[in-house]
């Protein structure tokens, strides 16, 4: 039986595990969102791409740990700077994923569906977005594996919970075993998060199996 | 006065490249009269233009010169009175079988009964019965032309153009597909051009066979064939127009 002080750390990691995933729940899904949609406008109209490529080119090079600073200076400590920077992190592969799956959205497909008399409104949704969605697959496994990699990076600077704060603040008190403990649960929920979006994935796209 | 279905006049097309102001001449003055229910075959060496033609007659390409008529009114757009097969067959992997042939019916808004019995008559008109929840990724060649063709009927299409459909095909599925062409076209009564490398399928097929010049495209030469079907190809009448479309189109070839 573990003892008093054994359940209070299993409360600890348990809840610094929950507010971790919190955040990269609420960050993730902002991203996925916003690099999903500015993927199909990007990927699909060559005015958006000419426009919006530039500026998406320049911030896309900073590496998220670069914006720590400015998102502690923004947002103060805790849950908003944490979900920033995992949202930041989780954009860019999740956009330019979708960018390239719907430019590589066959010709012939969508000559076919416009000979079958579909309207440009129809081509993208019916053609345009399903072909692509292999590849936004593709982004959003991408996106919560980088998303995950700075949920900690975020907590092990701006933060006072979750499992970055608990690895910071445990080798500050020399307990290596603890340290390790919040290091491998980052492992276990990031492998988690990837069985389960692969599960999804698969869903999806049962249609890519062949007989 | 008699209308043909389909009026091709004098259509050019030249393509720009986008660097050097570099231009190749794809088509030259091409003129061709479909009539209804009637079953055309375009051949002629590669290059020669023939999928550019049957894109321009989609209304998927604008000629630099010269129009299309269908049914006197001018094609300026792709539309579901032109039905596209192609070759490698362009059905949509994401949808099944009754999935890809109702998606014109879909597009078009009609109502889910409808789309319903069109797509069960004409997955029965192509001998797909009980595939209807099976994926283009588990279908055979023969099998994803025949969904092609079904989806293309299933818009009731005024003419329907084919760019060598059965040229990614085995001998045998192909024989076997020329003869269900054959069947289907005597029950729907289209008019069909059908572009093919294949001189033998050509004369199996079609009524008339425009022969095609090497690029830039124009017609060579349109020889009527005037053998009932079924046809045989060991037919002393099939072999000599075989040879003679052929020699024309090695005339071509020999001059580039």
């Amino acid at each position: 039986m573990p003892g008093p002080q054994g359940i209070a750390w299993a409360g600890e990691l348990l809840g610094n595990t929950l507010v971790s995933l919190w955040r990269v729940f609420i960050g993730f899904s902002i991203a996925a969102v916003s690099g999903v949609f500015l993927g199909i406008i990007i990927g699909w109209w060559p005015k958006a791409r000419d426009l919006l490529e530039p500026v998406i080119e320049i911030l896309r090079p900073i590496p998220p740990l670069a914006w720590i600073p400015l998102a502690m200076l923004w947002f103060g400590l805790g849950f908003k700077p944490a979900v920033f920077l995992i949202w930041l992190g989780a954009f860019f592969p999740i956009l330019l994923n979708t960018v390239l799956g719907m430019e590589g959205t066959p010709r012939n497909l969508i000559e076919v569906a416009k000979t079958l008399g579909a309207n440009s409104w129809q081509i993208l949704f019916k053609v345009g977005v399903p072909s692509a969605t292999p590849s936004i697959m593709a982004g959003l496994r991408i996106g919560i594996g980088i998303g995950w990699m700075c949920l900690v990076a975020a907590e092990l600077t701006g933060s006072n919970s979750g499992l970055g704060y608990m690895i910071m603040y445990y080798y500050s008190t020399m307990e290596a075993a603890k340290t390790v403990a919040g290091m491998l649960m980052i492992g276990i929920v990031g492998y988690l998060a990837f069985i389960g979006l692969k599960k999804l994935e698969n869903r999806m796209l049962f249609w890519r199996v062949s007989a | 006065m008699n209308q043909p279905k389909l009026l091709v006049q004098n259509i050019s097309k030249t393509f720009s490249e986008r660097k050097g102001g570099k231009t190749t001449e794809a088509l030259r003055d091409i003129s061709l009269e479909v009539n209804a229910g009637e079953f055309v075959c375009l051949v002629g060496p590669s290059g020669c233009g023939k999928t550019t033609l049957l894109k321009i007659v989609a209304g998927l390409e604008t000629a630099s010169n010269g129009r299309v008529y269908l049914d006197g009114k001018k094609v300026i757009a792709p539309g579901p009175a032109c039905g596209l097969v192609f070759q490698e067959f362009a059905l949509f992997p994401w949808r099944d079988v009754a999935g890809n042939v109702a998606f014109g019916p879909e597009v078009l808004k009609l109502s889910l009964s409808d789309q319903k019995w069109l797509t069960e008559k004409f997955l029965t008109l192509v001998g797909l019965d009980g595939n209807e929840h099976k994926y283009p990724a588990e279908l055979s060649g023969g099998m994803k032309q025949r969904v092609a063709i079904a989806r293309s009927l299933a818009n009731n299409p005024e003419v329907l153009l084919m760019d060598e459909p059965f040229g990614s095909l085995d001998a045998q599925t192909r024989y076997l597909m020329q003869n269900e062409l054959l069947r289907i076209w005597n029950e729907e009564k289209k008019a069909i051009i059908f572009v093919t490398h294949s001189v033998e399928e050509a004369v199996y097929l079609a009524e008339r066979v425009v022969v095609m010049t090497a690029g830039p495209g124009s017609t060579k030469q349109i020889y009527p064939v005037n053998l009932s079907y079924p046809r045989h190809r060991t037919d002393h009448g099939f072999i000599s127009l075989r040879e003679k479309i052929t020699a024309s189109i090695v005339e071509e070839v020999g001059t580039i």
